[in-house]
């Protein structure tokens, strides 16, 4: 590694990870400041702090019905992810059977699909073909099992040595028994990272739910947010306050679990699932 | 009795030969075989269809013609002049966009390497912007960078006239900057994963050598880390290809004059909501191809594949 001298290291670590944060503590202070003040001193207030934004937003966004939205979207696509997913990460990691290395390439293959280049068929198949929109099962239905979830799962499986395998056969335990009583408890850490992975894909969408969902009962925060700052700030006595406490509700979720289990979160876990 | 667990075998061993020696995988990899077919290729297929003929929004249950017109789309998508300024735009976020985010993320990705202290507060700090909705940074973005905003009075007078976000040749920047922002940390990922696998024994003789540390930075950290390097651009490029919800809100649908647009908000704005599904269905084809080619030639000068 190029020896750079510790301190000069410290230092722009510091400088950059300010800069990155900057952008989350003023979100938190302009959610709580009654007027914006954009000023350089009203970064750093001192007083008049206050919770009026929140309850502000609360009045325009049904801030607990899309939070459940989301909640809902959310937990479908990780149900499916991680029961239909880790059956099919276990098939190709450890099983043998007609059509496996064509399933294996379909896992590369749709990994570089671009969503856009599906965006018109998905939406005139689901909205117009099977009539799901405003529904959560068309929310779900394009993001329901993550490939790079299936091909985690896949990676995590390999790793297992084979004996194992080969002496709970031996046993007699069916694929299933394995599956859940060898092989699952092993990459148990894994599982939380896949998990994690697959978690903020569906909770930060925004194309695919504000593209099918036009009830604003449906729609999940990130949705109703975004209508928001598009259609009716305008009218709010302080739009920016308002937007930035739904912003600060939309992200504290996501963030908060990302903190909570950020050892999930290293380098060696993510490059095992990228170097194949 | 000897003969019946045989003839099971010679069976078995039929079974085996045609399904494989674990049929049940077929079964547990179906519904993600039959999501693959739904959700991906049937689609895939359609698109397809869709842009080599008369495609138009029909009411419910009734039953149309969608007559085949051959490469009609693409001649629509190809000579219409805001689809010409959204690639335009897209080039303006790649020379930006990939640049600062492969240097950004290997320059703090070799610094994070080696840190003793507070290595958890520094890595959850890059990787915030990562993990939180686009839709709730763009928010705290509005609010910076609007004519008012803290950027604008930090700057005093030097703050751009018109602001950031209405002026014509700054919008598309601040939306580069702003995806460096929220997806370094990722990269950084990648970057510190492909420094695990450089082995130490080529810096101990480069410094016997007496190379300093820039040497070294250059001719063996930036040369190692290549395959991730490449990875980073073919990422990024598909982030800016697929930009939608930056431009939608950021700068209030592809504003100021369309100096902001990209491909998909053109195939949202003209394919759902002036339905026309043919040619957004074109554009996403000819999009995808030109993300196909630019991959092939960051291939071949990165990856060093000749």
């Amino acid at each position: 590694m190029a020896r750079w001298p510790t301190a000069v290291r410290y230092v722009v670590l510091f400088l950059g990870a300010l800069i990155f944060l900057f952008p989350f503590y003023y979100m938190l202070i302009g959610s709580l400041q009654s007027e914006p003040d954009t000023s350089i001193g009203g970064a750093f207030p001192t007083s008049g702090l206050t919770f009026g934004n929140y309850t502000d937003i609360n009045s325009r966004v049904d801030l607990v019905g899309s939070l459940i939205n989301s909640g809902v979207f959310t937990g479908g696509v990780l149900l499916c992810t991680v029961v239909f997913g880790v059956l099919a990460g276990y098939a190709l990691a450890r099983l043998q059977f007609r059509g496996r290395g064509t399933l294996f390439a379909l896992v590369l293959l749709v990994q570089v699909i671009p969503f856009q280049l599906l965006l018109v068929p998905l939406y005139v198949l689901i909205v117009r073909g099977y009539g799901l929109a405003d529904s959560y099962l068309g929310m779900i239905l394009p993001f329901a099992i993550n490939t790079t979830a299936v091909f985690v799962f896949r990676q995590f499986f390999l790793q297992l040595p084979d004996d194992l395998f080969a002496a709970a056969r031996l046993d007699g335990a069916g694929e299933l028994r394995i599956l859940r009583s060898v092989a699952l408890p092993l990459v148990r850490p894994a599982l939380l990272t896949a998990v994690l992975l697959t978690f903020i894909g569906p909770w930060n969408e925004f194309l695919w739910p504000f593209l099918i969902t036009k009830e604003a009962d449906m729609q999940p925060l990130a949705v109703s947010l975004a209508n928001y700052i598009s259609n009716v700030s305008s009218r709010a006595a302080n739009p920016f306050g308002a937007i930035l406490a739904g912003a600060c509700v939309l992200a504290a979720p996501a963030v908060a679990l990302f903190i909570a289990f950020q050892r999930q979160f290293t380098s060696t876990d993510i490059g095992s699932g990228v170097k194949g | 009795m000897t003969a019946a667990p045989i003839e099971g075998g010679v069976r078995r061993n039929r079974v085996a030969a045609f399904f494989g020696r674990h049929p049940v995988g077929m079964i547990l990899a179906a519904p993600y075989a039959v999501y693959i077919a739904v959700v991906f290729a049937y689609p895939l297929g359609f698109s397809l269809w869709i842009s080599f003929h008369d495609y138009f929004f029909a009411a419910p249950g009734a039953v149309v013609d969608h007559p085949f017109v051959g490469f009609d789309n693409y001649k629509a998508v190809l000579t219409d002049p805001a689809v010409r300024q959204s690639f335009g735009n897209i080039l303006i976020f790649l020379v930006i966009n990939v640049p600062l985010t492969a240097a950004l993320a290997l320059i703090l990705a070799v610094a994070l390497n080696r840190v003793v202290h507070a290595r958890t507060f520094l890595r959850v700090a890059f990787y915030v912007p990562y993990v939180t909705a686009s839709v709730a940074v763009v928010g705290v973005w509005l609010f910076l960078f609007n004519s008012g905003g803290l950027v604008n009075s930090v700057l005093g007078p030097l703050a751009p006239d018109p602001s950031w976000l209405v002026n014509e040749g700054l919008a598309m920047p601040v939306i580069a900057l702003f995806v460096v922002w929220k997806q370094l940390g990722f990269f950084i990922l990648l970057y510190l994963a492909a420094l695990q696998n450089v082995p130490n024994e080529l810096y101990e003789s480069a410094s016997v050598d007496g190379a300093n540390g820039w040497n070294k930075f250059w001719s063996i950290t930036v040369p190692a880390v290549r395959p991730a390097t490449a990875l980073v651009v073919i990422l990024a490029l598909i982030t800016g290809a697929n930009l939608f919800t930056e431009p939608y809100l950021l700068t209030g649908g592809g504003g100021p004059n369309g100096a902001s647009t990209s491909p998909v908000l053109l195939m949202y704005q003209r394919g759902l909501q002036q339905g026309e599904p043919d040619f957004a269905a074109a554009l996403g084809v000819i999009l995808v191809i030109g993300v196909l080619i630019v991959a092939l030639i960051n291939r071949r000068f990165i990856e060093g594949k000749d």
